[in-house]
C-alpha cells in the first residue's frame, strides 16, 4: 500500500519533535562505517562475479572530428583480447544530473580530446589496457574546434536574466560602488572511487553494478541508451566512494560494459583509469564574473549586478548556475543579472559539488568585502544590513532564513574583531596574519521520492529504496528517522539502499537526498503508525512508541501478531515550491597566514555557522560541513583544471597534479549548527547540508589574504604566483 | 600495461647483468616506475628487481662521512640519527617530498633516477622529446607552470622533480656507481643529472648496466642547514622552487654558503659563483640580491612559469635571512 503526500502548505506541527524514541538528531556513527574501513563493503568493481572479462575504454587523441576507421584486427590477435566494441549506442559523455535520458551517443563523432570512442575487452585488465593503447584509429579531424571561452560569442541563458530598475544609474549615483571581475578555474569532483561497472546479462535482463549517485534517473538513462525497457534493467550501487556530482548521470563505463557484456556473452567489468575519470566525466566550468555593487552612504545596496560567463560543449544543456543564490541573497532594487555560455570543445561541463554557488559565492562575497572596505563598514555588519525581507526578485517570502543568526553566532564563536580593518596589521616572523569572512548560501533542492518501510513481525524494521549513500550518512539517518517514528533503536532498523529493485528514491545530488528520501520514509512510517494506532484504538497523532512498545504497554511484536506490516511512502514536493524561496544560509570565518617572501597561504583556522533546517544527525551533518569547508580551501588556494591551449585536453589529470587540499592544508575547523525547523522545505523540516558548507568559504579565505598582506586578488585559486603578483612590496 | 618479464637479482652482478640491455629496467621501490609503466611511458621488456641485492645500509665512512646505501628507503634515511644530527638538510628535504607511504618504499637510488612529472612526458598521446625523441615539446607553448627557467633547451623545459637530490647537491655528496664488469666509479651528485640540451631523454650519467650502489656524504660541517620548499599545497606537491642551504656565518660574515636549488631546472641547480659571491661578506639585502642576480642571470620563463624567477629570488632571500638569523 502506497501513501502519497504532496506538500502544498507549510507544516509547523514538527511531528518529529513529539516522538519519544529520542534518536533523531543524535550523533550516531555511520552504520556502514566499520564495513567500509575494514574493506568488507563492496564497491562496484569489487563484486565477485565469476568469469568476468575486463574492458578498457579507448579515448580520442583529437579534439574534434570523425573516426574514419578502427583497425580492430590489429589488436584482436593480441593475447587475451576478446573484442573491440565501437557500437554507436555507446555514450561519449556522462549524462547530466537528472537527465533521465541517454546522454550523447555515437562514439564515432569526436567532440573533445579524451572522449571515449571504443572499448577493448580482454581476459585480464592488463591485456585490455595494452590493447587499448595499441588500437589504431584513423580520424578525419575538424580543425574548427574553439577552445577559449573568451574567444567565441557566448549564448545568453535567458531564463537566468534579470533586469530591474537601472543599475547603470545606481552605479553612477551610489555613495559607494564596486565594479570588479573575478575568475575561477575549472574544478574536478576528484572522488576517491573511480567510475566502475560490472555488467551481467541473464537472457534479456541486465544487471549492472555501478558507481552512481542517482539510480532512479540512471536506470532510464541506461535503458534509453540501450533501447531497452526499464523493467529489464537492474542497477546496484550499495556503496559509492564519493561522487560530488561526477556520478549523477550514467557514465560511459556503464553503457560500454552493458554492450560489451552482451557481445562477448560474459560479464564485463569496466573501470576508468584515474586519468579517464578526470578527462571524460565532468568538469566544473571555469567562470568569468563581473560584479557590480552600488550602495548608499550607509552601505545599503541599491544596485546589484552579476554577469557570468561559463562554458560547455555544443549541445549540452548544463550551464554552471553561477547566479543561483545571487538572485536572492542581498537586496538592491536595481538589478542586472545575466548568465552566458561559451560553446567550446573542452570535455563536458556538468555538476561538481555545489554547482553554481561553489564559484558564484566566492566572487560575490569577495566583491562584498571590497564594498565593506570602501564603505568603511565591518564586513559582518554590511551583510546584516543587506539581508532582504523577501526575495528581491520574486517577491516571495523565505521559507526560513538563518543568515543573520549564522553571521552573529559565527562571529561570536570565531572571536571576530569588528573593529577597524586595515591590511597588514599583524606579522609573525615571515607571515602576514589576517582574517576574513563571507556569507554562505545554497538553494534548497528537493525531489520526489519513494520508500517502503516494513515493520517485521519480530519488531525490527526494514527501510527499502534505491536511494544511494555516497558517503554522506544516508544509511544512518534513515535508520534514525524510522527508529524515531516507530519507537526503535537505529540498530533495529535495517536500511537497504542502492538497488533499483526497491522503490525509487530521489538519488543523491544537489544536497537534496536527506530531505527528500527522509520525507518519503517519514510518510511511510506515519502510515505504519496509523495502522498500529487503529489496532490500539488511538489516533496516529496520539500514538506514542518507544523501545518497541506503545505507551499503553503493548509491544510491537504483539500488535503485529506474527505478520509484517509494510507501507510505501511517496513524497512529492508540491506547489509549496512556488510559494517560497528556500535556501540554506550560513557564514564563514577564516584566519590565514601569507608568507611575505613566497606568497604561500596557509589557513590557520576556519569556522562555518550554518542553518539548514532540522539536523538529522549531528555527527554526519557536521562531517558534511567539514567536507564543504575543506572544498572551500581547495577552491580558494589550490584547485584548478588546466587545459592545453592547443587541443583542449585536460593536462593535470591525476591526484598528484590536481591539488585537492591535503591533511596539512586543513587546520582546526569549527562548525556551528544553527538549528531551525523549516516548515516549507520538506515534511521533516530539513533542508540540504553538504554543498552549503562550501558555498562562499573560499571568499572568507580570499578576504583574509587581503586583510593579511594587502593582496586583493580577483582570480581563484590564489596560488603563490598570484599572491606575489598582487602583494604590495 | 604491456607484458614484461620479472627477474629477481640476488647479487650486484646479477643486477648488472639483468639490466645490461636497453629493454630492461631495474626496479626497487617502484614508486615512480610502476606509475610510468601503467601509463606506458616506460615499457620495459624485463624488470630486474634489485631490492634484494643488499646495499640498504647506512654506515659511517672512514673520513667521518656517511654512506647511504642505494636501497635504503627514504624513510630510513630521513630518520637516521646521524642524518638528523649531521645532515639535517637532507632529512628535511626527504620529508618535504611525497608522502610517508611513498617514502617507505622509495629508495636512494630510485629517488635520484626519478623522472620528470611534466604533463606532456606522462601522457603518451602528447608530444615529448624526452619520451619520443623528435616528437616535439608539448610544454613549450603548453601548460608550463611547473617547468624550468634555468638550463632549458628548445627540446625540453622539464624539471627534475626531486627534493633529496637538491639537499645532496648542497652537501656535495658523491654517487657511487658499479659497472657491470665489476668496476666502480664515483660521480658528484652535482654532476649526476644532465641538462636537456639536444638529448633530453638522457637525464643522468648512468650508462647501460651501471647501477648506483650508494651515496656518500662528506664529513659533516657546522653551521645552519635549511631546506625551503615552496609549493601550492603544504604536502604532496612538487616544488615550485626549493632551496637547500648549508651556511656558516662567523664574525658576522659568510664562511660557508653551499646552495642548491630545486624546481628550476632539469637537474638540481648548483652554481658555485653564488657561494663565492657570499663568502667573506656581511649578510645584507643587497648581498642577497647579488646572489639572486647570479642565480637568475640566464633565467628564462615560458609564460606560465615566469613567476618562478621572482619567486626564486624571494625564496633565496628568505633562506639567507633565516640563516643569518640562526647565526645571530
Amino acid at each position: 500500500m502506497t501513501v502519497h503526500f504532496k506538500q502544498d502548505t507549510p507544516d509547523d506541527s514538527n511531528r518529529l519533535d513529539g516522538m519519544k524514541q529520542g534518536v533523531l538528531g543524535k550523533s550516531i556513527r555511520r552504520v556502514e562505517g566499520m564495513a567500509k574501513v575494514t574493506g568488507t563493503a563492496p564497491y562496484s568493481a569489487e563484486y565477485p562475479i565469476a568469469d568476468c572479462a575486463e574492458g578498457v575504454l579507448v579515448t580520442s587523441t583529437i579534439t574534434r572530428g570523425k573516426v574514419v576507421s578502427i583497425d580492430k584486427d590489429a589488436v584482436l590477435s593480441m593475447p587475451g583480447v576478446l573484442a573491440v566494441i565501437d557500437d554507436p549506442a555507446m555514450t561519449t559523455r556522462a549524462a547530466q544530473g537528472t537527465a533521465d535520458e541517454a546522454p550523447q551517443q555515437e562514439p564515432g563523432t569526436v567532440c573533445y580530446w579524451g572522449q571515449p570512442i571504443a572499448l577493448v575487452v580482454a581476459e585480464t585488465f592488463e591485456q585490455a589496457r595494452d590493447a587499448a593503447k595499441h588500437l589504431p584509429i584513423n580520424y578525419r579531424e575538424d580543425p574548427s574546434a574553439p577552445l577559449d571561452p573568451q574567444a567565441v560569442e557566448a549564448e545568453e541563458q535567458e531564463d537566468e536574466t534579470v533586469r530591474q530598475g537601472d543599475l547603470d544609474h545606481a552605479m553612477a549615483t551610489a555613495a559607494h560602488s564596486v565594479d570588479v571581475t573575478y575568475t575561477t578555474k575549472g574544478h574536478a569532483s576528484a572522488a576517491m572511487e573511480p567510475h566502475a561497472s560490472i555488467a551481467q546479462w541473464d537472457g534479456d535482463k541486465l544487471t549492472v553494478y555501478a558507481s552512481l549517485q542517482m539510480l532512479n534517473y540512471n536506470i532510464s538513462e541506461l535503458a534509453d541508451a540501450l533501447g531497452m525497457e526499464e523493467e529489464n534493467v537492474r542497477l546496484v550501487s550499495r556503496f559509492v566512494g564519493g561522487g560530488f556530482g561526477s556520478k549523477l548521470g550514467v557514465s560511459e563505463d556503464v553503457v560500454a560494459a552493458a554492450i560489451a557484456s552482451k557481445e562477448v556473452g560474459r560479464p564485463v567489468r569496466v573501470v576508468m583509469s584515474r586519468q579517464q575519470v578526470f578527462q571524460c566525466v565532468m568538469r566544473r566550468s571555469e567562470t568569468t564574473q563581473h560584479l557590480r555593487l552600488a550602495a548608499d552612504e550607509n552601505g545599503k545596496l541599491i544596485g546589484f549586478g552579476h554577469h557570468a560567463l561559463v562554458s560547455n560543449l555544443p549541445g549540452e544543456t548544463f550551464a554552471e548556475p553561477v547566479l543561483q543564490s545571487s538572485h536572492f541573497l542581498y537586496g538592491g532594487e536595481n538589478r542586472d543579472l545575466m548568465l552566458e555560455v561559451a560553446r567550446i570543445h573542452r570535455m563536458t561541463a556538468g555538476s561538481v559539488r555545489a554547482p553554481g554557488e561553489a564559484v558564484g559565492m566566492p566572487a560575490l562575497e569577495g566583491a562584498m568585502d571590497v564594498l565593506a572596505e570602501k564603505a568603511g563598514i565591518d564586513p559582518v555588519e554590511l551583510r546584516l544590513k543587506n539581508i532582504p525581507e523577501e526575495d528581491p526578485e520574486e517577491g516571495l517570502p523565505f521559507s526560513s532564513h538563518k543568515l543573520a543568526e549564522c553571521l552573529r553566532q559565527g562571529a561570536d564563536a570565531f572571536g571576530w574583531d569588528s573593529g577597524p580593518r586595515s591590511p597588514r596589521h599583524t606579522c609573525e616572523g615571515e607571515w602576514w596574519v589576517g582574517t576574513g569572512m563571507a556569507s554562505a548560501a545554497r538553494v534548497h533542492n528537493i525531489a520526489e521520492a519513494k520508500s517502503r518501510v516494513t515493520l517485521k513481525a519480530d519488531g525490527s524494521a526494514v527501510v527499502e529504496t534505491d536511494m544511494t549513500d555516497i558517503g554522506t550518512g544516508t544509511y544512518t539517518i534513515l535508520a534514525q528517522l524510522a527508529g524515531e517514528m516507530l519507537g526503535l533503536e537505529p540498530a533495529q532498523v535495517l536500511v537497504e539502499l542502492g538497488d533499483t529493485k526497491n522503490p525509487r528514491g530521489p538519488g543523491s545530488g544537489g544536497s537534496w537526498g536527506a530531505a527528500s528520501i527522509g520525507s518519503a520514509v517519514y510518510i511511510a512510517c506515519k502510515a505504519v503508525r496509523e495502522e498500529l494506532g487503529q489496532r490500539l484504538g488511538v489516533g496516529e497523532t496520539e500514538l506514542e512508541l518507544k523501545d518497541g512498545k506503545a505507551a499503553s504497554g503493548e509491544s510491537l511484536v504483539s500488535l503485529l501478531d506474527g505478520n509484517d506490516l509494510s507501507r510505501e511512502g511517496h513524497y512529492e514536493p508540491g506547489d509549496i515550491k512556488d510559494d517560497f524561496t528556500a535556501s540554506g544560509f550560513g557564514a564563514f570565518f577564516a584566519q590565514v597566514r601569507v608568507n611575505r617572501f613566497t606568497g604561500e597561504t596557509r589557513v590557520d583556522r576556519m569556522l562555518g555557522a550554518f542553518g539548514f533546517g532540522r539536523v538529522l544527525n549531528h555527527k554526519t551533518a557536521r562531517s558534511q560541513c567539514l567536507g564543504g569547508i575543506t572544498w572551500s580551501i581547495g577552491v580558494a588556494l589550490t584547485e584548478a583544471l588546466e587545459f592545453d591551449p592547443r587541443d583542449g585536453h585536460l593536462v593535470n589529470c591525476d591526484l598528484a597534479e590536481y591539488h585537492v587540499p591535503v591533511h596539512r592544508d586543513v587546520p582546526d575547523l569549527e562548525v556551528v549548527l544553527v538549528e531551525e525547523r523549516d516548515p516549507a522545505a520538506s515534511p521533516i523540516q530539513a533542508k540540504g547540508i553538504g554543498e552549503l558548507g562550501m558555498c562562499g568559504g573560499a571568499a572568507a579565505i580570499a578576504n583574509a589574504i587581503y586583510n593579511a598582506c594587502g593582496a586583493r586578488i580577483f582570480d581563484y585559486p590564489m596560488t603563490p604566483d598570484r599572491v606575489l603578483a598582487a602583494m604590495p612590496d | 600495461m604491456r607484458p614484461f618479464s620479472y627477474s629477481r637479482a640476488r647479487t650486484l652482478g646479477d643486477a648488472a647483468q639483468l639490466t645490461h640491455d636497453d629493454t630492461a629496467l631495474a626496479i626497487a621501490g617502484g614508486t615512480n616506475l610502476l606509475d610510468l609503466m601503467k601509463l606506458q611511458v616506460e615499457t620495459p621488456e624485463t624488470l630486474a628487481d634489485i631490492s634484494r641485492i643488499g646495499f640498504g645500509g647506512i654506515e659511517d665512512t672512514d673520513d667521518g662521512g656517511l654512506s647511504i646505501g642505494a636501497l635504503a628507503s627514504n624513510t630510513e634515511t630521513a630518520v637516521h640519527p646521524r642524518v638528523r644530527s649531521d645532515y639535517p638538510v637532507l632529512a628535511r628535504a626527504i620529508l618535504a617530498g611525497a608522502t610517508q607511504q611513498l617514502r617507505n618504499k622509495a629508495t636512494t637510488g630510485g629517488n635520484l633516477c626519478q623522472r620528470t612529472r611534466c604533463f606532456y612526458f606522462t601522457n603518451i598521446d602528447q608530444p615529448c622529446n624526452k619520451r619520443e625523441p623528435g616528437s616535439g615539446c608539448g610544454a613549450i607553448d603548453g601548460i608550463a607552470k611547473l617547468h624550468a627557467v634555468l638550463g632549458t633547451s628548445d627540446q625540453c623545459i622539464a624539471t627534475y622533480p626531486g627534493d633529496m637530490a637538491v639537499a645532496l647537491s648542497a652537501l656535495d655528496a658523491q654517487v657511487e656507481i658499479a659497472k657491470s664488469g665489476g668496476d666502480t666509479r664515483t660521480v658528484p651528485v652535482r654532476d649526476f643529472h644532465c641538462l636537456p640540451g639536444d638529448t633530453p631523454w638522457r637525464e643522468n650519467v648512468l650508462e647501460e648496466g651501471e647501477l648506483i650502489t650508494a651515496v656518500t656524504l662528506p664529513a659533516p660541517v657546522g653551521g645552519t642547514q635549511i631546506y625551503r620548499k615552496v609549493r601550492e599545497r603544504s604536502s604532496y606537491a612538487f616544488a615550485l622552487v626549493s632551496v637547500a642551504a648549508v651556511v656558516e656565518i662567523e664574525d658576522g660574515k659568510f664562511t660557508r654558503a653551499d646552495l642548491a636549488f630545486g624546481g628550476l631546472a632539469h637537474k638540481p641547480w648548483q652554481d658555485p659563483r653564488i657561494g663565492e659571491a657570499l663568502m667573506g661578506k656581511v649578510p645584507s639585502d643587497d648581498l642577497f640580491d647579488k646572489a639572486a642576480d647570479i642565480l637568475l642571470e640566464d633565467a628564462r620563463g615560458f609564460g606560465e612559469n615566469d613567476f618562478k624567477i621572482p619567486l626564486a629570488r624571494r625564496t633565496l632571500h628568505a633562506v639567507l635571512q633565516n640563516a643569518t638569523e640562526a647565526a645571530a
